[in-house]
């Protein structure tokens, strides 16, 4: 019955993937030419780079929405997590003395470049979201070499630095709700205003990437009890 | 058959094998990480045909970055879920067990 189950299964998955091949095999070519169009407007956009241009002019909303999913589902996971304990001093493995040197040596190493990465969202590949993913990292490194511990419920401070990088883009689309439409920046200002907005969410989405893994090294309070 | 092609039809092929995983597989892990696949396939059609005209579209790019940060915070609340799921399921066991044992006493 089990395998019968399973070969339905795989038959279907067959099925599809040939009715989706053909589908992309035979796809029309777009009639609307939206590489045209950005690189048209790419000089009011206030970046030289293309795919900043859409994620932080064109499509600002998206990015708007994307910060606050994050946001969203680091609040879900506190939320499910259930009542913490503190997070366990030492780590399962004995800290390697080798790893630590090195993680000592990456880490600044890994904020210069996701400074630059930020710097250079502007005019090339780059931007917010690769170099919050490198500051996140950065922590996730230092906390498997046993240096940074792991997060337990967050304190006031890094509250404000997980919801900051959503709460400025929001107040700067807000505030240019008086002079135009929402997220509809002046051209004369918009370079300024998207590096002030990649900064804090460098900031906003380094920190929450961090949490996603560094609240997990805190045991919830049932199964520490229980060991 | 253009490269951009070939990553599309990779992508849906990958999609297509994590949707069976995602049916076939008993462990919610292994379903978590299905789905994962399902998603990199997604993102792999969207990047392959946004290269079809020749010069690279940077729409689909913005909208497969956006992609990857969600799919991340996505796996992690899922991967909390099950966390908290798997904490609940020992706590019912050990109860059943203590009742079990004061049964037979």
């Amino acid at each position: 019955m089990k395998a019968l189950l399973r070969g339905t299964v795989v038959l279907l998955a067959l099925a599809l993937a040939t009715l989706m091949l053909v589908a992309v095999l035979d796809l029309p070519m777009p009639t609307v030419q939206l590489p045209a169009s950005v690189a048209a407007n790419l000089a009011q956009s206030g970046v030289e780079h293309p795919v900043t241009a859409v994620l932080l002019n064109f499509r600002g909303y998206d990015t708007l929405l994307e910060i606050a999913v994050l946001l969203l589902a680091l609040l879900g996971m506190l939320s499910v997590a259930g009542p913490q304990t503190a997070p366990k001093p030492a780590l399962h493995v004995r800290p390697d003395p080798v790893l630590q040197a090195l993680a000592r040596l990456a880490v600044p190493l890994m904020i210069l470049a996701a400074g630059y990465l930020l710097w250079a969202g502007a005019h090339r590949p780059g931007g917010a979201f690769q170099a919050g993913a490198v500051l996140a990292a950065a922590a996730v490194l230092l906390n498997l070499a046993g240096l940074l511990p792991a997060w337990s419920t967050p304190g006031r401070l890094l509250r404000l630095g997980l919801a900051g990088g959503f709460l400025l883009f929001l107040a700067v689309a807000a505030g240019l709700l008086v002079e135009a439409e929402l997220l509809h920046y002046p051209p004369e200002h918009a370079g300024g205003l998207i590096l002030l907005i990649e900064a804090g969410l460098t900031v906003s989405i380094g920190l929450i990437l961090a949490g996603l893994f560094l609240l997990f090294g805190a045991r919830p309070a049932a199964a520490a009890e229980e060991s | 058959m253009t490269p951009g092609l070939i990553y599309a039809v990779t992508g849906l092929l990958l999609f297509v094998i994590g949707a069976a995983g995602v049916v076939l597989l008993a462990h919610a892990l292994r379903k978590i990480l299905a789905f994962n696949l399902m998603g990199s396939g997604a993102f792999l059609v969207l990047v392959g045909l946004a290269q079809r005209t020749g010069g690279v579209d940077p729409v689909p790019h913005a909208m497969v970055l956006t992609g990857i940060v969600v799919a991340v915070a996505a796996t992690a609340l899922a991967l909390a879920l099950v966390r908290r799921l798997h904490v609940l399921q020992v706590e019912l066991h050990a109860k059943d067990a203590s009742v079990a044992e004061t049964e037979d006493a």
